[in-house]
């Protein structure tokens, strides 16, 4: 168990993506079966458990200590399970069974248990565990270890440890379960690969890069297919042998909110496309933007008032598997006449087919971009007839070309430092724009930022702010601004929604700094009316959880 | 006589009448009993100050020789007579040279503790307990979910790390007295031959340590000029904590950002300060210790000052032991 909360206590605070493969790849090295294949599938999401409620916890550790000194120390750390691992005092006199206990053993004791004496179960492995390993232990059953590691992720380090390809990786993982011993011993290099029957697993998703300014001069509009760009998420559908599953773009596994889709997927394959709500156009009702979409995801089930409320489709892009034929090899026309003809006969209500955009030169479908026919739009995609359907990103057969971003001039308010290569450097920045407050104009943040600088801007930024700091909160600096004395910056941003939660009452999508106005003071920045006004224009709304394509 | 008039709080720090003097003052005084030299106990400007012979010579190296108007050397054990009051000086344990100090008039002895702790460290004495009647105890870390673990374990976590990142620099955030100098004595003791790199402003303390016979091995500036800051690769580097902030922490080749503390111990505090790798090493007493310090001394009454009093005065409640908290301002709860 030591090892295994070690591992966490690292992960929550790596922020490279490159530290942490290595600290598991290295950590699936050393481990014993089937510790390590508990704490993948504790890591990947794939570890069912019964939570165990936070007021049973509660409970036990008030049997063996003052309320008082509990709320203390509770107050003081915040989170639950941290603070009863770290108050937690082992009955005197008890055993103290000091060696370390392993997770395989912590597993099979919760399997074993019943829900009558989870009680006397879980006091009984909090006493045999020491500091970390109670906290592991800890959030593996109350069921949230949020560390930062997506499924896809924890994949590349198993790819690494055994040093083959994360796609052999994805073909064989929802086939395996936990404890995913036949997996190690074939990356131990200890047996051969583990056979499936037929695989209803993730495959590596195709994306485009963005269109940069030279891009198009070269190319010949009609080697190319035009779509309009939804906005919802890019999912995978998958129906093979009998299993259906939903993934997202990363390859985590979301079927579990998605009911109505995966039951109304009766036909075998794998659909490439993206995830909306509302409804489909072979329904000619409208579809829904990324907010209403919001309300569906991140959830592990889904009310019935939910899916009436917020029916959720798939409109289909790309077709990966026609029934158990690979047809990826092919051209982007001949799969998309077979997407075609599959989607004719799907479900109407959950299934349709993006259409092309019909054009003959880029600048037609530059002025359609900037006017698209659905406020769902968010721009356009281009794909080359001939393209094969490969994963990852490569320059060249898809390209992504999205509506201007919003502009606006803000002013610099809080600054905080960065992570890793950027902890010495304050590059994360909160700003704001003016509005009316008491009859006096003021500063209201509106956002955050940390990227859309060159590292010769981020030495500017970093030098103001450690020039012009006003008052300090913990880590968080506030910046001089004043109507004649700050630092304006142009923030570009992809749709601007309301939230209540926020004091400005605007919530910026994907915000970034294009520009640094050293140009301007503060008094010239943006106004808060000018952000309002931007919402419920085409195209603008809000998203928070999405990751950028 | 009644403790409460043998010391008492005042804004300048903790007073004595009988024998006109402040412990640890926060402000100049005229006569000034000195725990130990961290910057917060031990201010320059007082006109004459006692204190263990470490402690004086830690203050001329921060302040310069001017740090006082005159200055006597406490002997540990010895008894001095100032006024009508003896005082004596006995380890704490916290860092090189300090000291608690036991105030005595009239059959009422009140032991400051100053900061302590009771962990072996290799660079200071270890703290020995003073029966009393009024133990004032620090309560930096006093409330119940902290637990320092062995700091060998502690010094085990870098060295994996070191051996996983061979390729990145260690930079370790410690105070300049007392921590920086355990941590290096610590990689020392755990095998560590390497040259260890340190902040400019930990040179002449680390010195100083080595002239009292504290062996720190290889110990280089890391403020020296490089050209190639991979010559950093895979190195220990260790300065003071807000020097990682800085500009300074610039010159190293994609550092692991380490700090080396009894708040490490909780994740969120590492989380916010941007530290990759906590090191759970304190120089202060962790919940379970300064309880069973109460109970060892057993002293009729326990103040409690700098830190979580209110938790540390619940428990002596609950306890039955009589306790009250001493609210003196002006020393850094954080600064450990």
């Amino acid at each position: 168990m030591r090892a295994f909360a070690e591992l966490l206590d690292r992960l929550v605070l790596t922020p490279q993506r490159n530290a942490k493969i290595k600290l598991m790849a290295d950590y699936f090295r050393n481990a014993p079966d089937p510790d390590r294949g508990y704490a993948l599938a504790a890591i990947a999401g794939t570890l069912t458990l019964k939570a165990v409620k936070p007021n049973v916890l509660r409970q036990l550790v008030l049997e063996r200590m003052d309320e008082v000194l509990f709320r203390y120390s509770y107050d003081y750390v915040g989170d639950l399970a941290e603070t009863i691992s770290l108050v937690w005092e082992r009955q005197s006199g008890g055993e103290t069974a000091q060696q370390d206990l392993s997770l395989g053993a912590v597993m099979h004791e919760l399997e074993m248990a019943g829900r009558a004496n989870v009680h006397g179960l879980v006091r009984n492995l909090l006493d045999q565990l020491e500091g970390s390993s109670r906290f592991a232990f800890l959030k593996l059953i109350t069921g949230g270890l949020r560390i930062g590691v997506s499924a896809r992720l924890v994949k590349q380090a198993l790819a690494d440890m055994g040093n083959v390809d994360i796609t052999e990786i994805e073909i064989l993982w929802h086939g395996l379960s936990p404890p995913y011993t036949a997996l190690f011993r074939w990356l131990d290099g200890k047996s051969d690969k583990p056979k499936l029957d037929m695989p209803a697993v993730f495959h590596a998703v195709m994306l485009a890069t963005p269109v940069a300014d030279n891009d198009l001069a070269t190319l010949d509009p009609k080697d190319f297919a035009a779509e309009w760009k939804w906005d919802g998420i890019r999912v995978q559908l998958a129906n093979l042998a009998g299993t259906r599953r939903l993934y997202s773009r990363s390859g985590d596994d979301i079927s579990g909110a998605f009911p109505d889709i995966l039951e109304a997927a009766d036909f075998e394959g794998i659909i490439d496309g993206e995830l909306l709500v509302g409804g489909t156009m072979r329904t000619n009702r409208a579809t829904r933007t990324f907010s209403d979409l919001q309300q569906r995801l991140n959830r592990k089930t889904v009310t019935r008032k939910m899916l009436e409320e917020y029916p959720a489709f798939i409109r289909g892009y790309d077709l990966l598997f026609s029934g158990r034929r690979d047809i990826r090899p092919e051209s982007f026309l001949a799969r998309r006449a077979e997407l075609s003809a599959l989607i004719e006969k799907a479900a109407p209500s959950h299934f349709d087919l993006s259409p092309l955009v019909p054009f003959s030169s880029w600048e037609e479908l530059d002025r359609l971009r900037a006017d698209p026919p659905d406020p769902v739009i968010e721009g356009i995609m281009l794909k080359r007839l001939d393209s094969p359907y490969t994963a990852g990103r490569s320059k060249g057969p898809w390209f992504k070309w999205k509506r201007e971003p919003y502009n606006v001039d803000a002013v610099l308010m809080y600054a905080q430092r960065g992570h890793g290569k950027r902890s010495s450097y304050y590059s994360d920045f909160t700003f704001g724009v003016w509005t009316q407050s008491d009859g006096k104009d003021v500063l209201v943040p509106v956002g955050k930022a940390y990227f859309g600088f060159t590292d010769a801007e981020l030495e500017v930024l970093d030098r103001y702010v450690r020039n012009n700091t006003v008052e300090r909160f913990g880590p968080v600096r506030a910046i001089r601004a004043e109507p004649d004395h700050g630092f304006v910056v142009e923030v570009a941003f992809e749709g601007i929604n309301f939230s209540t939660r926020h004091k400005s009452g605007v919530a910026m999508r994907f915000p970034r700094i294009s520009r640094l106005r050293t140009d301007k003071l503060p008094r010239d920045a943006d106004r808060l009316e000018t952000l309002l006004a931007m919402i419920g224009q085409p195209g603008a709304d809000m998203e928070e959880i999405r990751e950028p394509i | 006589m009644k403790p409460e008039t043998l010391l008492y709080p005042t804004p300048k720090g903790l007073y004595c009448e009988k024998g006109g003097f402040y412990i640890d003052p926060v402000q100049p005084v005229e006569r000034a009993l000195i725990t130990h030299g961290h910057a917060d106990h031990a201010r320059a400007g007082h006109s004459h100050v006692l204190a263990t012979r470490e402690t004086l010579d830690i203050m001329r190296i921060r302040y310069g020789d001017a740090f006082c108007v005159s200055f006597e050397e406490a002997v540990l054990g010895a008894r001095t007579s100032i006024g009508d009051v003896t005082a004596s000086f006995h380890p704490a344990g916290h860092v090189l040279g300090s000291a608690q100090i036991a105030v005595e008039a009239n059959g009422t002895r009140i032991v400051v503790s100053g900061d302590y702790k009771r962990r072996r460290d290799p660079t200071c004495s270890a703290f020995e307990p003073v029966p009393c009647d009024v133990f004032i105890t620090e309560a930096t870390f006093g409330l119940p979910v902290f637990h320092h673990p062995d700091d060998r374990g502690e010094i085990a976590k870098l060295l994996t790390s070191l051996r996983q990142f061979p390729e990145r620099a260690h930079l370790i955030g410690a105070y300049a007295l007392g921590k920086a100098q355990r941590i290096i004595a610590l990689l020392r003791e755990a095998g560590y031959d390497q040259p260890i790199f340190i902040h400019g402003a930990l040179a002449r303390l680390c010195e100083y340590y080595e002239e009292r016979g504290i062996g720190l091995g290889d110990i280089r500036p890391a403020t020296l000029d490089v050209e190639d800051k991979q010559s950093f690769a895979g190195a220990v580097v260790i300065g003071p904590p807000a020097a990682f902030a800085d500009k300074w922490a610039r010159r190293f080749p994609d550092p692991v950002a380490i700090f080396a503390s009894g708040w490490m111990l909780v994740r969120q505090r590492a989380k916010q300060r941007g530290v990759e790798l906590p090191m759970i090493i304190s120089d202060h007493c962790d919940w379970t210790e300064l309880t069973e310090t109460i109970r060892e001394i057993n002293p009729a009454q326990v103040w409690v000052t700098h830190g979580r009093e209110e938790a540390l005065v619940r428990w002596c409640e609950l306890e039955g032991i009589a306790a009250r908290p001493l609210h003196l301002v002006g020393y850094d709860d954080e600064g450990e």
